[in-house]
Order: C-alpha cells, then sequence, then structure tokens
C-alpha cells in the first residue's frame, strides 16, 4: 500500500493501543516502550492506530506522487 | 505529512498531555475539538470550562479561553460567562465525580434551566486523580480503593438524571467509538439549551487494574464490545443487556433556552413588549 | 445631590453596587440579606444586566466569578450559613484574581443560630475563612448612606486589585432605615474593568503584574485565549510547581495590597483631640458606642472614639498611635470577641485592650457601653 506512517515519539506513551488495534500487525512497541512501525509495507491506511491513539502520536498519510 | 486540522485547537507548548498511558481521556478532547471544527464555532468566541479531575486537566490543552474550576463546579461558573455573554459557546467537560457527586446539584439545576452549554462527561467510573476511590457511576460490584470488597453503593446514570432534570439534549458514546463521539459531541453544540454528553472513558491506571483490566487496549475492547447503539438495544432482550449499555441520542428535544428566556426578561424590564 | 429618600441598608448597598457598574448578581436567598438579592432582581434587567437565583451559595458563588470573567462586574450577598458554603471559591477568587464583592450581612451564629438577630460574629471567618494564604479586602459600614459608599468603593477594590471585597454588613445596618441622600451618578467615581495593555504578539501575559502589582487578564471572548486557574500559576497563567514561582506569586497577592493599604484604610476618629480612653468600633455597633460616648464626655469622662470601616487589611496604624495616647482602650462587639484580639495584636502592650462582648441577639445599650467605659477609667475623670 501506498501509505506513510507518522510518529511523533515525543507524544508517545507506549500504551500499546495501536499496536492492539491495528488489523495488519504492522505496529509493534519498541524496547524502550514505544510505538515502531514494523511492517510498513503490510499498511492498509485504515487509519484505526491514529483514531485510537489517545495521544497524538500517529498520523497515517495515503502517499502523494508529485 | 498533513498536519491535523485539530491540532490548530491545541496549545502545542503545553503537549504531550499529563493523562497516564491509554487513558481515554486525550481521545474524548480530540473528539471535542473535532465537533468545535465540524460546527465551525468562532474560536474566540468559544469557552471551555472544567471542574477538578484527571479529566479537568483538559482545558489547558485547548487554545480557547480556558477556564479550570474548583472541583464540582464547572456548571455554575459556565452558566455566570454563558449568561453574562451569551454569544459566547460554552463547553463544559467534567468527570463523573466532578459532575454527579460534588456537582451533582449543579449539574440537575443547569440542566432545569435549560442553559445553553454542552457538557461532556468524562466517565471513567472512578476518581481518577486522586488514585482510584469509588464514584457515584462505578458500577455495583466493581473494586476500588474505597471499596475494596466492591461497591455496593448504586450507581447513577447520569444521562437518565440529566433526562429528568430537564436537559434539551442527551447522548453516550466511548472512547472507543472516536466518530460517533464526535458526531454526539457536534450534535450537542448545535442543540440550543443543555446539552449533555456522557463519554466512557478508560482509565487504565485508577479503574483497570483494580478491576482485571490493567492494559488499555483490554478496556478499549470492552468499550466496543458492552456499548450497543440505541437501536440495536431497543430490541435487546432485557436478559441479554445485563452488562451491556446503550450509546446514541437518547433525547432531544425543544424548550426554550435560558439566556433567550431572560433577554425577554430584560425587554419587558426596559418597558418593551412582554 | 439627588433628592432625600427614606432608604434600608441592605438597598443602599444594591444601588450602591449598581451606581459603581455592578450589572450581574447571583445568590442564594438567606436572612437578613435578602433584600439585596430582591432589589438586584428588579433592577438589573432595566440596566441590561443580569440576575439569576442559584441552587445554593456555592453556585451563587460559582456563577458571579464566570460573569465576572466574561467581563461583567458582580455581586452575591449572602449571611452566616451562606458565606461559610462560599468560602472555597472565594479562596479562588483570589488566587485566580477574579474581581468580585460578597456581602455578608452578619446574624448570630454558629449554624442556624437567631437567623434574624444582629451580630458581628464574622469579622474573623472573614479574614481568615478560606483556606491558605492570601490577604483580604473587608468594609464595615454603619450608616445607610455610608453603605452606599462602601458598596461603590468595595466594586472599585474589587476591580482595581482584581480580589474578593467583602462587604461586611450586620443585621443593624442592613435593616436600619434612615433618610438619604445619594450623590449624582456624575460624582461618583467608578473604577473601570482593567484590560490588557499589550497584544499577545507583543508578549502579553495574563497575569504579568503591572506597576502597581495587579495583572490584567482578559476577558474571556475579546480573543487573548487566555486560561484561568486556581492552581498556583506563573504569568502565562498555567500552572507550575515551581517553588519559586508559588513563593512569588503568593508575595504578590499580599503585596498588592499592601502597597496601598494606607489608601485603602477608612476610619473616623471622634472627640480623640484630649481623649485619655478610647473606644474602637466598628459596624452597626459604633453607632451605639458613638452615644455612649457622647454621654460619658457629658459625663466628664475623656473618652474619644475611632471608628473603623476598614475592618482587613487591619488599621493598624491608627490603633498604634491611639494606644500610644490613650490609658487603655475598650472594644465593643457583638459576639464572644474578635476584632478586640486584633486590636490588641496592634496596641501591642502600649495600653490595656478590654473587650466588652455581647452575644445574646441583644443590642448594646449606650448605658451598657458607658458603664464599660467607667470600668475602664476605673471611675478617674
Ligand atoms: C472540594 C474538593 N474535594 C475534594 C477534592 C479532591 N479531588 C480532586 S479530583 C477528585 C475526584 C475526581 O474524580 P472525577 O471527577 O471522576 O474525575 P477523574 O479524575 O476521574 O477524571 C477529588 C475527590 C478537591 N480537589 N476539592
Ligand atoms: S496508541 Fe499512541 S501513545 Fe499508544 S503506543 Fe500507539 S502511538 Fe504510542
Ligand atoms: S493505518 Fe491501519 S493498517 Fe496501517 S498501521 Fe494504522 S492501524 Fe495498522
Ligand atoms: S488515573 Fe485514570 S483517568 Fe487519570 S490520567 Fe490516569 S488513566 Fe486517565
Amino acid at each position: 500500500m501506498d501509505t506513510e506512517i507518522f510518529l511523533k515519539s515525543e507524544r508517545c506513551k507506549g500504551c500499546g493501543i495501536c499496536v492492539a488495534f491495528c488489523p495488519k500487525k504492522v505496529l509493534q512497541l519498541d524496547t524502550l516502550g514505544h510505538c515502531s512501525v514494523v511492517r510498513p509495507d503490510d499498511c492498509i491506511a485504515c487509519g484505526q492506530c491514529e483514531l485510537r491513539c489517545p495521544d497524538y502520536a500517529i498520523f497515517v498519510d495515503k502517499k502523494v506522487y508529485a | 505529512m498533513q498536519e491535523r486540522t485539530y491540532e490548530k485547537y491545541f496549545r502545542q507548548n503545553r503537549l504531550p498531555h499529563i493523562w497516564c498511558p491509554g487513558c481515554g481521556n486525550g481521545t474524548v478532547m480530540k473528539a471535542i475539538v473535532e465537533a468545535v471544527e465540524k460546527r465551525k464555532l468562532p474560536r474566540d468566541k468559544t469557552v471551555i470550562v472544567s471542574g477538578i479531575g484527571c479529566s479537568s486537566r483538559a482545558s489547558g490543552y485547548m487554545d480557547f479561553d480556558t477556564l479550570h474550576t474548583a472541583h464540582g463546579r464547572a456548571i455554575p461558573f459556565a452558566t455566570g460567562i454563558k449568561l453574562a455573554n451569551p454569544e459566547l459557546n460554552v463547553i463544559v467537560i467534567t468527570g463523573d465525580g466532578d459532575c454527579t457527586a460534588i456537582g451533582g446539584n449543579h449539574f440537575i439545576h443547569g440542566a432545569r434551566r435549560n442553559i445553553d452549554l454542552t457538557v461532556v462527561l468524562f466517565n471513567n467510573a472512578i476518581y481518577g486523580m486522586t488514585g482510584g476511590q469509588a464514584s457515584p457511576m462505578t458500577p455495583l460490584h466493581k473494586k476500588a480503593t474505597t471499596a475494596p470488597y466492591g461497591s455496593v453503593d448504586r450507581p447513577f446514570d447520569a444521562c437518565q438524571l440529566a433526562s429528568a432534570a430537564g436537559a434539551s439534549y442527551v447522548a453516550r458514546s466511548t472512547a472507543f467509538h472516536v466518530q460517533h463521539l464526535t458526531d454526539m459531541i457536534a450534535e450537542g453544540i448545535s442543540v440550543e439549551g443543555f446539552s449533555f454528553i456522557e463519554a466512557v472513558v478508560q482509565c487504565p491506571t485508577a479503574y483497570g487494574r483494580k478491576n482485571k483490566m490493567p492494559e488499555p487496549a483490554q478496556m478499549m475492547a470492552w468499550l466496543r464490545d458492552h456499548a450497543v447503539l440505541q437501536k440495536a438495544w431497543d430490541k435487546l432482550p432485557e436478559e441479554k443487556r445485563s452488562d451491556k449499555f446503550p450509546i446514541g441520542v437518547f433525547l432531544k428535544r425543544q424548550f426554550e433556552e435560558y439566556t433567550k428566556a431572560y433577554a425577554e426578561v430584560i425587554a419587558s424590564a426596559q418597558g418593551g413588549k412582554k | 445631590m439627588t433628592e432625600m429618600k427614606l432608604m434600608q441598608g441592605n438597598e443602599a448597598c444594591a444601588a450602591g453596587a449598581i451606581a459603581a457598574g455592578v450589572r450581574f448578581f447571583g445568590g442564594y436567598p438567606i436572612t437578613p440579606s435578602t433584600e439585596i438579592a430582591e432589589t438586584m432582581a428588579k433592577k438589573l434587567p432595566a440596566l441590561g444586566g443580569c440576575f439569576i437565583q442559584m441552587e445554593d451559595e456555592i453556585s451563587g458563588m460559582g456563577v458571579v466569578l464566570g460573569a465576572s470573567l466574561a467581563g461583567r462586574k458582580v455581586l452575591t450577598a449572602t449571611s452566616g450559613p451562606g458565606f461559610s458554603l462560599k468560602q472555597e471559591l472565594i479562596g479562588y477568587a483570589a488566587c485566580a484574581e477574579i474581581p468580585v464583592v460578597i456581602v455578608d450581612v452578619q446574624r448570630v451564629g454558629p449554624s442556624t443560630g437567631q437567623p434574624t438577630s444582629p451580630s458581628q460574629g464574622d469579622v474573623m471567618q472573614v479574614r481568615w475563612g478560606t483556606h491558605g494564604d492570601h490577604p483580604m479586602i473587608a468594609l464595615s459600614p454603619w450608616t445607610v448612606r455610608e453603605t452606599f459608599d462602601a458598596a461603590v468603593m468595595a466594586v472599585n477594590y474589587a476591580e482595581r486589585f482584581r480580589t474578593p471585597v467583602i462587604l461586611l454588613m450586620d443585621e443593624i445596618v442592613g435593616h436600619l432605615r434612615e433618610n438619604v441622600q445619594l450623590p449624582n451618578a456624575s460624582d461618583i467615581t467608578v473604577y473601570p474593568r482593567r484590560r490588557p495593555t499589550k497584544s499577545r504578539a507583543a508578549g502579553y501575559q495574563p497575569y504579568e503584574p503591572e506597576q502597581d502589582m495587579v495583572p490584567n487578564p482578559a476577558d474571556f471572548g475579546t480573543g487573548y485565549r487566555i486560561h484561568v486557574t486556581g492552581l498556583i500559576h506563573d504569568y502565562t497563567g498555567f500552572p507550575s510547581g515551581s517553588p519559586v514561582v508559588t513563593e512569588k506569586f503568593i508575595d504578590r497577592l499580599h503585596r498588592k495590597i499592601a502597597i496601598a493599604q494606607d489608601e485603602i484604610t477608612h476610619y473616623d476618629e471622634f472627640f480623640m483631640e484630649d481623649a485619655e480612653y478610647a473606644v474602637v468600633s466598628y459596624g452597626g455597633v459604633a453607632r451605639t458606642a458613638y452615644e455612649a460616648v457622647r454621654k460619658a464626655r457629658a459625663k466628664g469622662l475623656k473618652v474619644g472614639m475611632i471608628r473603623l470601616m476598614t475592618i482587613w487589611p487591619f488599621a493598624n496604624k491608627i490603633i498604634e498611635q491611639t494606644a500610644e495616647k490613650v490609658r487603655a482602650i475598650l472594644v465593643p462587639e457583638l459576639n464572644y470577641g474578635q476584632l478586640k484580639y486584633e486590636v490588641e495584636r496592634a496596641a501591642a502592650g502600649r495600653c490595656p485592650v478590654s473587650l466588652l462582648a455581647k452575644y445574646n441577639t441583644l443590642l448594646f445599650t449606650p448605658d451598657e457601653i458607658v458603664d464599660g467605659i467607667e470600668n475602664l477609667t476605673g471611675g478617674r475623670i
């Protein structure tokens, strides 16, 4: 999928909500407990992660080609 | 990335917010600003008023005129603001303890007067800020630091309370049903009169840990699985309702709004037509 | 001057507040203050103002604070039990620096006490009733005419210092009817609502103090997007846990009143030129005390009187001077003894201070106070 996932890591508290609700297991908490993108290619841009993140730390855009 | 429109409503230098990892308050705060955006409320004519509690800290992050009052007293302050200057849009943020315990009297009287406020109750079923004591909305038999054997106090249904007290608009949603929640709030904003929206939120720290749901995602899944849209709820047989709860618009009615009614008092006192 | 008219103290209070620009009243009925609310309910709408009867005194306080933040000059009125309920939000007003005037028409307590009987039992509650450290301004009038002036002054001080001001009345003055001549509107000085003196872009901070140590937080709805909280905050208005900020903040709250103390301390001196004894009195009791002092003078006693209008901040200077000059001071009070201890503190051993306390619902008679004076003088003329 042509998507881009952005993380504002300074806002992420590692609650794991995005990880739990991602239908494609794109996300995982890293060793420091922050959200990280582990399977970017599987992302279907469903927006679940962004919708549910209580800390506005993750954003998903469809890729725009100039 | 594309800048999200809701971000402009936050005081960026105050973020990240103080809430615990996975706390649902952040989601409701976002839903409120999305509803403000949807209703195109002029920002400099919109005031956010909150009480005291975890939820009530939201006012500090929102880039409007904001007022963080005392525990339970947000509605009286908001009433003063609205009556003093009816052109202002006033949104009240409160917690279940703030609104239905210490502020319970103000809550029902605000609804009775039908003053044009949009009250959003962040219901985490517990006193979050003070570390997990029981609130008047803690469900029966659930645990709290002050109900270590499970609560035997029968809880309030704040929506029924608001309806009975005379609100113009009453709705409920959850921090899982983000878009639905935004819609519920946006509709409340557009109703002229006392609007009440109960947003059920997860509090993993003070409630979840005590009640076998320590993970935020677990609590959200619980919200997903136990909230039932009003239409489906109506058809749900009694025995299947048990620990489920309805979400949606429960009440929408028209009744003269308080500041409008008072404007007539002013007109008649000034010798205008009655 | 306007024409003479017969007026009750409570009505004069409402009239003074209106003359000073009050356009919003919220409260809850309680004897003996109710006439203030009733007068406001009738008069305010005709002036485009608002009156709202709330569900209790706490909300009565909350609603006026909200209205004040939205730009109105505001008043609430109550008596003992209601005044107790207002305490938390009086502290809120002190902390968030919101102009508000609270009238307390005192009655006998504790609790429901003697609802229709006069008292001066709230003198200390006015000063120390809410939690924490904060200054307080309280004015206690002794005539109907002065009640009008005190109300104007109270509103002006609330606006100027952005602080709660207490109009400390009692049942005597509240229900007293006197012929009064009120000043013309054009002769009344009204302190306007403070406004920001610069824009956000120019570095405006809502709680940054001006020269007089008072900040100018913008009224809601004027485009400044300020944050107001009862948590201790820095100049931005946002909470700060810093010990430095906390200390500076609490200092400033006190200092903004302290530096103006002389200006806001009002009192009268009667027969003090050659006085060897003094009566220090305030509120409705001062009326009887004045008569008593005249009677004592007629008997040849060299007694004078200090009548305090400003109760808080306490009139230290005049009491110090008086104590320096006289042999003894008598403080008659309709309570078990409250301001007497403050007089004693200020006198600081320069002369003895005696209390004449009465708390049985009845007023002093002039002779009781004359007796008190005679006891003080030990019969010495
Ligand atoms: C007069 C007063 N009593 C008690 C408190 C202590 N207190 C602060 S927040 C709170 C409860 C908050 O619970 P709730 O309203 O449900 O909000 P939450 O923190 O759960 O969002 C209490 C009891 C207070 N601040 N003021
Ligand atoms: S939901 Fe948000 S805060 Fe939680 S782990 Fe994911 S990105 Fe971080
Ligand atoms: S957009 Fe959907 S698929 Fe992509 S990471 Fe987020 S939740 Fe997973
Ligand atoms: S205690 Fe509960 S309500 Fe408070 S911030 Fe933490 S999770 Fe949220």
